[in-house]
């Protein structure tokens, strides 16, 4: 049984398209003694800002049915300590691709962030989190507007040479007319998607669980909201996605790519099960072999 | 880390709303005192924190308060049942940070962890004084199980019930007790209490809610005075100079 995992990414190539999700991961190397990190198909680093973050007060958990709210608020020690500490710290356990993901505040913190990620040798990939609040435009997420998701794509396309891939935001009325302004504003892949934005209450205590009160809603009971969103973007974009939401075995990867992505992030399943990634990739022979699938890359948007 | 199935040998109450599991299975990434593991429960999303009570070559203990579903569904579980359980999380308690006389100060619950502290200071041949809080009578529990490690118990109840009337730290102002080290764990309160009131150099095992509990989700952070730190990977357990309260 020889069944080829691998897939393309803008021309790079991924031994497989498992790939832990931002933030759930930390900055790979906190997981390096419990698995070896080289059977994973990429690593989407935690969202990067311009200045070090401490980020949203505790609780910033919450348990839900099938899924988890986090509010952790983009705790990160800045672009600086990124490409000069953790990719670097990385890149001695660690050989596959590497994605940055960056957050920011303004199109100006986007600008510098992407141009330093851009710079660092052992950074692969480039993810955009346009989900945060623009604080020049009354703290409206980027993400939540063609328009605003635009202006940051190409203020970010601009300065990077590398794949620059645009994460967008499930928050929204119409997910394709943003992911088709990303496009057209020169993006070259699309990641989605980021959490829903969600809320638990402590009914004993009569306050939030979280103390953000709100907080970003993951785990297996978004897979198929999640799917459906790959889906109608695939099908409305050229450029590839990275699909994620709620994946949390072999057959939900296979799902994902039959909706039309190129690569499948898995995320909050990470932290239920710190090796659901190795876990899945090594499922995922076994399910193609049942499944009389000899590539990967055969079924992508197949549906 | 690592991700064991463990078999429950017994499973009983042992106070108010209080339980003590004992597991069987390999205990090899447990190393010391003041760790913790996540365990995975039938439909819940994410594991449930719970410290190491007391751990040998081939069982482990764990003692837990029904505060929810999840601990709720384990006071349910018998012997013979399985627990999916990660392993060897957190950073302990620094046992040579002791000279030679620990004060150990457990609040409720916060108690069961002291029980592995105290048998590895034994083990060092040093002095133990141990001190416990709890709210009444019917959650006073192991006693005598530090009283068989030779250490000297004292009591503290808020209804007076039992031993002193108050908190642990009104023992200490009651009773001349000799030590060079303090190690403190229960409800954050107590610990805030403690770390104000208490003199000289010690160690405080903090809560937090986690997600991942093994350091790369970030959700457990508190800022101390070195910066932010993560409670389940670069604690629970904290030098009390280093919390800011």
């Amino acid at each position: 049984m020889v069944k080829d995992l691998s897939v393309s990414l803008c021309g790079i190539r991924l031994q497989n398209p498992v790939i832990p999700a931002s933030g759930t991961f930390g900055f790979g190397l906190e997981l390096a003694d419990s698995f070896d990190l080289d059977v994973l198909g990429a690593i989407s680093l935690k969202g990067t800002t311009l200045e070090p973050r401490y980020g949203n007060p505790t609780p910033r958990v919450a348990e839900c049915t099938e899924g988890m709210i986090n509010s952790v608020g983009l705790q990160n020690p800045g672009i600086d300590v990124l490409v000069s500490e953790k990719v670097p710290a990385l890149r001695k356990v660690y050989s596959q691709p590497v994605i940055a993901n960056i957050s920011g505040f303004s199109l100006d913190e986007y600008r510098i962030c992407c141009a330093k990620a851009d710079a660092c040798e052992g950074i692969d990939i480039i993810e955009v989190n346009i989900s945060c609040p623009n604080v020049h435009n009354g703290g409206m997420a980027f993400g939540t507007s063609a328009e605003s998701a635009a202006d940051v794509t190409r203020t970010v396309k601009a300065v990077c040479r590398k794949p620059v891939f645009i994460k967008l935001s499930p928050n929204v009325t119409d997910i394709v007319a943003i992911a088709r302004a990303c496009e057209d504003a020169g993006a070259d892949g699309l990641t989605l998607v980021n959490t829903f934005l969600g809320m638990r209450i402590d009914i004993a205590r009569r306050k939030p669980v979280i103390a953000n009160k709100m907080g970003g809603f993951s785990g297996r009971a978004i897979f198929p909201v999640a799917l459906r969103m790959v889906y109608q973007v695939a099908h409305a974009c050229k450029v590839p996605v990275m699909g994620c939401g709620g994946v949390a075995s072999a057959r939900d990867v296979i799902e994902m790519m039959m909706a039309g992505a190129t690569a499948v992030q898995v995320g909050a399943e990470n932290l239920r099960n710190p090796f659901a990634c190795p876990e899945i990739i090594a499922e995922l022979p076994y399910v193609m072999d049942e499944l009389h699938i000899d590539s990967l890359k055969d079924i992508i948007g197949t549906v | 880390m690592k991700e064991v199935r463990f078999t429950i040998l017994d499973n009983d109450p042992i106070a108010a709303n209080t339980w003590k599991m004992k597991l069987s299975g390999d205990t090899s990434a447990i190393c010391c005192s003041g760790e913790f593991v996540q365990i995975a429960l039938e439909g819940k999303f994410l594991r449930r924190p719970i410290s190491v009570h007391d751990v040998d070559w081939e069982t482990f203990s764990i003692v837990y308060k029904v505060v929810g579903e999840g601990t709720a569904a384990m006071a349910r579980m018998l012997p013979g049942d399985k627990l999916d359980i990660l392993t060897g999380l957190g950073t302990g308690f620094s046992i040579d940070s002791c000279q030679s006389k620990a004060l150990l100060l457990g609040g409720g619950v916060g108690a069961a962890p002291l029980y592995q502290l105290a048998k590895e200071l034994c083990a060092q041949q040093k002095e133990i004084t141990v001190v416990l809080g709890f709210n009444k009578a019917d959650e006073v529990m192991l006693v005598e199980d530090f009283e068989g490690l030779g250490a000297k118990v004292y009591v503290a109840t808020m209804d007076g019930s039992v031993g002193t009337k108050g908190f642990v730290t009104d023992v200490l102002r009651l009773k001349n007790i000799g030590y060079d080290f303090f190690y403190a764990c229960g409800p954050m309160p107590m610990l805030k209490a403690v770390c104000e009131s208490v003199k000289g150099r010690g160690e405080v095992s903090l809560e937090e809610r986690m997600g991942c509990g093994a350091g790369f989700c970030y959700c457990c952070s508190i800022q101390t005075k070195n910066g932010p730190r993560r409670v389940c990977k670069d604690g629970p357990v904290f030098k009390k100079e280093d919390i800011v309260w």
